[in-house]
């Protein structure tokens, strides 16, 4: 048998780590470097540790905070996340939080979670801040450059499967990112995910973190695709509300996004706390009223 | 995790003088973790008119080497006036492709490729392959863990001069003892023939085009 074996444990949704330890488990120590497939442009040139094996350096040096397999690296990543986004008749409905952890250390509370790619391109950012925001920096040159060299926008399909490319030539070298990218473009509304191991998907609606869980709950229950603006929102906004609310990693600021054919605008960013007094006193009405 | 299925069979109306025609069936689910992403994937790739291969594996290996499969065929034909290979040839370069990569970095995937050949007396075949590299001609198998519930079944119920009715529900009857005996929920599937007329999608769970 090979591949991933079934694991269901404590490294719940933990982007990264359950792919270094099936690496590892798989790859012979020193079992031949393995090289990118994939030249990224020569100016934006991504190195790999000067070592004989770089993957193997990186899984020794590099493995996550929260996963079970914390030994001696000398980089530890820290994360813990809740990001959404679902499409629906009104267009997209991007919504995150913006606490950043480093173990049970709150780093910061105001943290950017939605990736600015351009003006019609969103991407979300789980799993390590680093690896995220550098290579969605690195996809929005991608996409500027073929603005420049074809004259019309990139797809979402395209640009999500540039960083897709970009996932699988350096897998096991220990990244850690699960992103959405989502955007408007000639075919419509659409929204991938796209993870540390290549996959890819398209679909309807995704949530990625270690709250994601909690927010799928809220999502699969109310999510309707006839919903109106306000009720997207307000669901996006809810739906994180209630995965910070049971998700010790995740907290703080929800920033909420729209797309449509326009492109993306800001909606809100309301802190968390707020909201958790505001949906109380709303159920105390409800509850006194019924 | 992921199940892939294929049959084939020689009887029934479909079946011109006896050639047999293939049914090939995968779980359309894809999971991390403890977490079910999607349940509507196509894992099902079609790599000329009349062949596809079934393919198992990690989301990222699933996809690269099925196209790149399917767009080196179709280079094949563009290249060479229109000429298919074979579904023999076909299944030699997949598994020849496989081997290659297996000692720089593999494609995680296994493999069932069945084809319909017009120009070939014997029609229809079905070739199982793993990610090692290794293939078989085969007139029947599964792969992942369902192999292990449903090779059985296969044994037990396949037979020749079996019909398209009757390999159907040979798979489906695979599929409803992996809704009572295995752990993972593999909601739903879907199953496609490859006979004379070409490839098409018999029935799934959940509508890949619905995203």
């Amino acid at each position: 048998m090979f591949g991933p074996t079934l694991v269901i444990g404590n490294d719940i949704l933990d982007i990264g780590t359950s792919k270094f330890d099936n690496e590892r488990d798989q790859r012979a120590i020193g079992g031949g470097a393995m090289i990118p497939r994939f030249a990224f442009g020569e100016p934006g040139q991504f190195d790999v540790p000067n070592v004989a094996d770089p993957a193997h350096f990186c899984r020794n040096n590099f493995a996550s905070a929260c996963g079970n397999s914390d030994a001696n690296q000398t980089v530890k990543f820290a994360k813990g996340t809740t990001t959404l986004a679902f499409k629906f008749d009104g267009g997209i409905i991007v919504s995150v939080d913006s606490r950043s952890t480093m173990g049970a250390y709150i780093a910061s509370g105001t943290v950017k979670k939605v990736i600015e790619i351009n003006p019609f391109l969103l991407g979300t950012m789980a799993g390590g801040a680093a690896d995220c925001s550098f290579w969605e920096r690195n996809l929005g040159m991608q996409c500027r450059l073929y603005e420049l060299r074809n004259k019309k926008r990139i797809t979402v399909a395209a640009a999500s499967r540039l960083l897709a490319n970009t996932m699988s030539s350096y897998r096991g070298y220990g990244l850690s990112m699960g992103t959405m990218i989502t955007g408007w473009d000639e075919t419509g509304p659409q929204l991938y995910y796209v993870d540390d191991d290549g996959t890819r998907l398209h679909g309807r609606y995704f949530s990625v973190g270690s709250g994601s869980t909690y927010a799928y709950g809220v999502l699969d229950t109310y999510y309707r695709k006839d919903l109106t603006v306000d009720e997207a929102i307000d669901l996006g906004k809810r739906a994180i509300y209630h995965a910070c609310h049971r998700d010790a990693m995740s907290g703080s600021i929800n920033n909420l996004y729209h797309v449509t054919k326009d492109g993306w605008v800001k909606i809100h960013a309301i802190d968390v706390n707020d909201m958790h007094y505001e949906y109380l006193e709303d159920k105390k009405n409800a509850m006194a009223s019924s | 995790m992921d199940t892939v299925f294929g049959i084939s069979y020689d009887g029934g109306g479909a079946c011109i003088c006896g050639l047999p025609v293939v049914v090939l069936a995968t779980d359309q689910v894809n999971a991390r973790s403890i977490l079910m992403y999607q349940q509507n994937l196509d894992k099902i790739a079609q790599l000329s008119s009349h062949s596809a291969m079934g393919v198992s594996g990690p989301n990222c290996d699933l996809v690269n080497f099925s196209e790149y499969i399917s767009k080196n065929l179709k280079l094949y034909e563009l290249s060479n006036d229109g000429r298919k290979l074979s579904t023999h040839a076909q299944a030699n370069f997949c598994r020849g492709e496989l081997a290659k990569a297996l000692r720089k970095g593999p494609f995680q995937v296994n493999v069932i490729l069945g084809g319909y050949d017009d120009m070939n007396p014997r029609g229809g075949s079905l070739y199982v392959m793993d990610y090692l590299g290794s293939c078989t001609k085969a007139k029947y198998g599964a792969q992942g863990y369902a192999s292990n519930f449903c090779l059985s079944i296969m044994d037990r119920d396949w037979g020749e001069g079996m019909d398209e009715d009757m390999a159907v529900k040979l798979v489906e009857k695979c599929i409803r003892e992996l809704e009572m005996r295995f752990l993972i929920n593999q909601k739903n599937f879907i199953i496609k023939v490859i006979d004379k007329g070409g490839m098409r999608t018999l029935k799934f769970g959940a509508d890949p085009a619905d995203n």
